[in-house]
């Protein structure tokens, strides 16, 4: 450190007297690039100032007695400025560590959604989720179990980034621990609901959907909590027709009772699983329309499931300028034909 | 985004009127003028939503919260003048199931 300031000083006292000699732009070019110097070696204001009195004392021996004073007393006003750039420092430096704590949860959250997609015989699945900052408030979750059963969950918890993450984890635990046989929909989400309602705070809460689809008998049964209905896609009709499941946000209430819906799904008819990140997304002129996603969706409708959801959510981003506002969860079950 | 909160005591309630938008960065502000009005014993608390367009989960997550404390209080707390949006969002929500979302927008007076 003392050489680097010995360094500093003297590459100081070369460009200043450069500079006085031929006062040009080539000099004010040398004190740009001093300044950044000063900034990488971390030498406070005060610091500049002595340094420039301490050259100019050497320069020009015999400046007057009150230039030399107002050096010292422009040194005491640049100490305040020196503080608030030691704080900026420290500041930036604890940013850094967080940010990187951040990034070990976010990293950590990501193995608490599904590694892969599962593929059942005649059935094509397909599942985006991004979050709009690190951490993600959306989650999904896929269970096939022995009865050729595919069961899907998507839900969305309220508000974005940490705490939403962390009530997430909770969700996902909670799915974890239900018991081994399959639950129906209604009472997954009313079994779900319980252990929310217990361990949220009072102004928190988490809409879901969840469904069975039965692979064998191509029929999807499903419940939901308060969440942003989907759509059915019929192949026959070919309309979309909206797929609401009524039934109260998990954690309000200590006993609630969900609703249970069933579709006989036909080839080539198609579910479409949603968070509110996806109908929510807003543009310039306001908010979109839920036909225009299907309008998306119906493009790419010649895809598979997985390249649907890739491209709605390319367009939806487009629609945006590349900024999502609200964390993103679209997800596809098409029966195939 | 804004959001503007009026606060009026009437004889027998609390009325907060909001204007603007209702989101994750001005919820707390919501929040600090809500909650406090639900805290009074037996106080009925009206938050009147006319001149709000949007209000996302966050702001959902308020409304619950103030009415778990009227509750509390044995106070009771009713939102009015929702818009299209807002009332399609908490009958998703499956909220006004518990919370008094009054009727259709009230005319303007």
């Amino acid at each position: 450190m003392g050489d680097a300031y010995l360094r500093l000083q003297e590459q100081y006292r070369k460009i200043l007297n450069q500079y006085l000699e031929n006062k040009n732009e080539q000099g004010l070019y040398h004190a740009q690039q001093f300044s950044k110097k000063v900034l990488e070696n971390q030498i406070s204001p005060e610091e500049v100032v002595s340094l420039h009195l301490s050259t100019l004392e050497e320069s020009f021996p015999d400046i007057p007695k009150g230039a030399q004073d107002s050096f010292e007393f422009l040194l005491e006003v640049m100490i305040g400025y020196g503080l608030a750039y030691q704080e900026h420092q420290s500041l930036k430096d604890r940013q850094r560590e967080l940010e990187s704590e951040i990034d070990v949860a976010a990293n950590m959250q990501q193995t608490f959604l599904p590694s892969g997609i599962p593929e059942p015989e005649d059935l094509d699945v397909g599942v985006l989720s991004v979050p709009a900052s690190k951490m993600s408030g959306d989650y999904y979750h896929f269970v096939h179990d022995e009865n050729d059963c595919l069961g899907v969950a998507i839900a969305d918890i309220i508000g974005k980034g940490v705490p939403a993450a962390l009530c997430m984890s909770m969700i996902k635990y909670a799915m974890d621990s239900l018991p081994e046989q399959r639950l129906q929909p209604a009472d997954l989400l009313a079994n779900l609901n319980r252990v929310v309602e217990q361990n949220v705070a009072s102004n928190m809460f988490i809409t879901m959907m969840y469904g069975s689809y039965d692979v064998r008998a191509h029929t999807f049964q499903y419940a939901g909590a308060g969440h942003e209905p989907g759509f059915y896609y019929s192949a026959e009709a070919d309309e979309f027709e909206e797929l609401s499941a009524k039934g109260i946000v998990l954690g309000i209430k200590r006993h609630a009772e969900f609703r249970e819906y069933q579709r006989v799904v036909a080839p080539g008819d198609f579910i479409v699983l949603l968070s509110d990140g996806v109908t929510e997304c807003r543009t310039e002129q306001g908010f979109i329309e839920r036909e225009e996603i299907t309008r998306l969706i119906r493009n790419h409708m010649h895809l598979s499931a997985q390249e649907m959801v890739n491209h709605v959510f390319h367009e939806l981003e487009k629609l945006q300028g590349f900024q999502l506002r609200d964390d993103f969860t679209l997800m596809i079950l098409r029966r195939e034909v | 985004m804004n959001m503007e909160v009026a606060h009026t005591r009437e004889e027998d309630k609390d009325l907060l009127k909001v204007a603007g938008e209702i989101d994750a960065y001005t919820a707390p502000e919501l929040r600090e003028a809500l909650v406090p009005l639900t805290e009074k014993e037996g106080n009925l608390v009206v938050v009147d939503l006319e001149n709000v367009d949007y209000i996302d989960s966050t702001g959902l997550g308020i409304f619950i919260g103030a009415l778990k404390s009227a509750h509390n209080y044995n106070g009771d707390l009713k939102i009015i003048g929702l818009n299209e949006r807002v009332h399609r969002l908490f009958s998703i929500t499956g909220l006004d199931e518990v919370i008094d979302i009054g009727e259709e927008r009230e005319e303007a007076k």
